[in-house]
């Protein structure tokens, strides 16, 4: 029998076994103990006999148990599972409730395929894999702590859910409330762990056992890696990783993964929208996160050349290159007599506005389109819409709505409308193309006379920021991994986005706190893909959770951060500004700038010294517009070199 | 100290003297640009419309460095603007204040043309 050892915790599974044993055991002697014992409390308590000390010691005590070596641990058979996704990189910050399977990914596992990347928060480890995975096309998987930390991540894996991007989340817990450590261990338990991330995340699942948490970790990729993409959990049990796989027979497998066909809009309705679209003297498409991969930046211009028809890029991923003639700005809807939405997060706010300017502050709607404009929607995200969170939006009706995924539809209906043409529309069609083009070019002069305005100020215009930083870094093969705050699009209005890495969209669910990791997330990718990554950094946005610029450093990810210093919560500034003004009150701004609550400054935070304690290679402030091309120079030279490097810049508001 | 003499026309102010409950005919201000331009910053002008007057497409925020707009025009727009951007009343933001906005953005340097920096030639040409 092998040495009992009462640190050891017992984890439920051995405590049924050990408690079947024992009650085995146990039930020969109940009846003549307590016959010998109690004979007047036999008479006042007939049907309920007291256990004798044996049966006693079995009920409370602690087992006899099989060595904790016995049988390799359950976490090594899920490093088996993991290892078979072709997962590169785990971002996670330590905790005890994963300690299991932590330590089987870094020593059974080598710490390979994932490798396991040290975070200071959990949002950043989640911001991180939604970086890397718009840079690169694969998911990565994190670990999260019980409650805690994976309450720190929400806001993150809300924005990826918005965002539309497979993040694998695996979070720890310890069910068995009799056994596992009290105090801390227990505060961080849950019975349902999940339950916080339920209503935004695609599908999560809670394994009871080695074979099904392989099953399930299978189908967790499969379904957040299948259109439309999004987050997923798994809740892995602390005794589930700890005790020893024994199996009973059967062995344990690892099922195969094989990806699943995007889902597609259906034919018919594909053919009456060829026919709508074909027939439209005004059509115009609009996108927003049709180009899951380059292909789809294909297929756009494919349809839009056979259209001869303007694009409108809503900018959630890089849709349609800025410098093809067809890239029109929103405004030209208003003439549309037929809309193609693909992908949109707001097909109401597309077609209709918002005004925050009517009587008492209230808002009012506006249609922006002409009265019988025709609607066309491929959205892969009406296939899985939820009720809680309202990211769905505002209710439009659309006269040809197809459910499908817009890049894996894209062929059929490019076909549909070849087919669908009339051969005396051609000519039309192709005047239709020369407007568009004529207007694209005033556009472009428009839009780099407007960013000459206010060249020299001081705070420097973000105008002045975008083209500065583009002259450092024009050669390169770069990829804009984040704008996060404000810069009124400049980089979109002037860098020549071509290639789908060049330009990867927002958060998603404008949770504030995504531009610094999910920054540094796509910059590991583009690292692996000899990419050169700059991101646009805001102030507020990088305070959330700086720590992350730590994980940069060591973890030897090259980045180019130029900060978008303005000094405060900007978005904020003006809603108070708004309300002061809609109630007839001059908004009290304290010695700041801005409203009081809003300003980031009094004193100013100096980003290059923070940015300097974890590592990084900084300079500023930057205050001379004269002094931001050399400064970002030196920089880009710094991040050549595989360091990450940041540029403080003060500027203006947007 | 760039201080002008700015007269309101008489019919234009009548309007926004209407609304916002003053009288007056034929006014005049005597004009700062020094005060437009801390009036500027303290009105929040600055927000949307940045501290040069450049303005931004995200904020809505129309260019104001050298406005064309006549000054009736550019006070009657701020005391009914009805579109995004919130009217200013006179409670909070007097007609003489505008005036002294007016006036600084008046005074800010004329923007360069475009073709006349090297770096917007760098930047995407199609």
């Amino acid at each position: 029998m092998p040495k009992k050892d009462p640190s050891i915790k017992l984890d439920r599974r051995k405590f049924l076994a050990a408690a079947a044993v024992a009650g085995a055991t146990g039930a020969v002697k109940p009846a003549m103990a307590a016959t010998a014992a109690a004979p007047q409390a036999q008479l006042r308590l007939p049907s309920a006999l007291p256990p004798n000390a044996h049966v006693a010691a079995a009920e409370t005590g602690t087992p006899q148990m099989p060595s904790s070596n016995e049988g390799r641990p359950g976490s090594d058979f899920m490093v088996d599972v993991i290892k078979t996704l072709d997962i590169k990189y785990l971002p996670a910050n330590p905790a005890s409730s994963f300690r299991g399977i932590h330590e089987s990914l870094i020593d059974y596992g080598k710490n390979t395929m994932p490798e396991f990347l040290t975070c200071m928060h959990e949002e950043s480890a989640v911001g991180m894999c939604h970086g890397y995975f718009k840079a690169t096309g694969k998911p990565l998987m994190t670990l999260v702590h019980g409650v805690v930390g994976l309450q720190h991540s929400t806001m993150a894996v809300y924005n990826a859910w918005c965002d539309r991007v497979p993040v694998l989340i695996m979070g720890g817990n310890d069910l068995d409330a009799a056994h596992r450590a009290p105090g801390v261990p227990t505060f961080h338990s849950a019975q349902d762990i999940n339950a916080i991330v339920r209503d935004y995340t695609k599908w999560d699942d809670t394994p009871v056992s080695p074979q099904h948490f392989a099953q399930s970790f299978v189908r967790m990729y499969k379904i957040a890696t299948t259109p439309p993409y999004g987050p997923v959990m798994m809740a892995l049990d602390g005794g589930l990783q700890t005790e020893p796989i024994r199996e009973d027979g059967d062995k344990l497998y690892i099922p195969k993964f094989f990806p699943a066909a995007p889902p597609q809009g259906d034919s018919g309705a594909v053919k009456e929208a060829a026919r709508l679209l074909a027939n439209a003297e005004q059509p115009v498409i609009v996108v927003d996160r049709v180009a899951r991969t380059p292909e789809g930046v294909t297929r756009l211009i494919a349809l839009a050349e056979l259209l001869q028809a303007p694009v409108v890029d809503q900018g959630n991923r890089m849709n349609f290159p800025n410098t093809h003639y067809l890239a029109r700005p929103a405004s030209v809807i208003r003439d549309a007599d037929v809309i193609i939405g693909m992908e949109l997060s707001d097909y109401w706010n597309t077609v209709n506005g918002f005004i925050d300017n009517g009587d008492e502050g209230i808002g009012r709607n506006v249609t922006k389109i002409k009265p019988g404009t025709k609607l066309i929607s491929i959205s892969s995200v009406d296939l899985i819409t939820k009720s809680n969170y309202q990211d769905f939006q505002r209710f439009q009706s659309i006269d040809v709505s197809m459910p499908g995924d817009a890049e894996a539809t894209l062929p059929s209906l490019i076909e549909a409308i070849k087919a669908a043409l009339p051969n005396d529309r051609k000519d039309a069609i192709a005047k239709r193309g020369q407007s568009i083009r004529d207007a694209h070019v005033k556009g472009l002069a428009a839009t780099k006379q407007a960013a000459a305005v206010a060249w020299d100020a001081s705070p420097i215009s973000t105008a002045r920021l975008v083209t500065e930083l583009y002259a450092q870094i024009r050669d390169l093969d770069w990829s804009l991994v984040s704008t996060a705050g404000n810069t009124s699009n400049w980089a979109n209005r002037l860098w020549p986005i071509e290639k789908h890495h060049q330009w990867l969209g927002a958060s998603g669910g404008y949770g504030v706190g995504y531009g610094a990791p999910a920054s540094v997330g796509a910059a590991l990718g583009n690292r692996d893909l000899g990419r050169f990554s700059v991101s646009i950094q805001s102030d507020g946005d990088l305070m959330y959770a700086p720590g992350v610029l730590w994980t940069a450093v060591r973890h030897k990810i090259p980045l180019l951060a130029v900060m978008h210093n303005n000094r405060g919560y900007h978005q904020e500034v003006m809603h108070l500004q708004r309300l002061a003004s809609f109630r007839d009150r001059v908004v009290n701004i304290g010695k700041d700038l801005g409203p009081i609550g809003t300003s980031i400054m009094n004193p100013d935070i100096e980003y290059h010294k923070l940015a300097e304690s974890m590592g990084w290679w900084a300079k500023g402030p930057i205050v001379d517009p004269g002094d931001l091309g050399p400064a970002i120079r030196e920089a880009v030279a710094v991040v050549k070199t595989g360091q990450p490097a940041l540029v403080n810049v003060q500027t203006q508001p947007r | 100290m760039n201080s002008v003499r700015i007269f309101v026309a008489p019919a234009v102010l009548a309007l926004t003297a209407l609304a916002a409950g003053l009288i007056g005919q034929g006014t005049a201000f005597a004009a700062s640009a020094e005060k437009g331009k801390a009036a500027y910053i303290q009105y929040g002008c600055w927000q949307c419309h940045g501290f040069d007057g450049q303005g931004s497409v995200t904020s809505n925020g129309k260019v104001l460095a050298r406005t064309p707009l006549p000054l009736d025009a550019f006070i009657a727009f701020v005391r009914t603007t009805n579109g995004q951007m919130p009217p200013y009343r006179p409670p909070v933001l007097t007609d003489e204040a505008l005036a002294d906005m007016y006036a600084y953005l008046q005074s800010l340097p004329q923007p360069k043309s475009a073709s006349d920096i090297p770096l917007l030639g760098e930047v995407r040409s199609q």
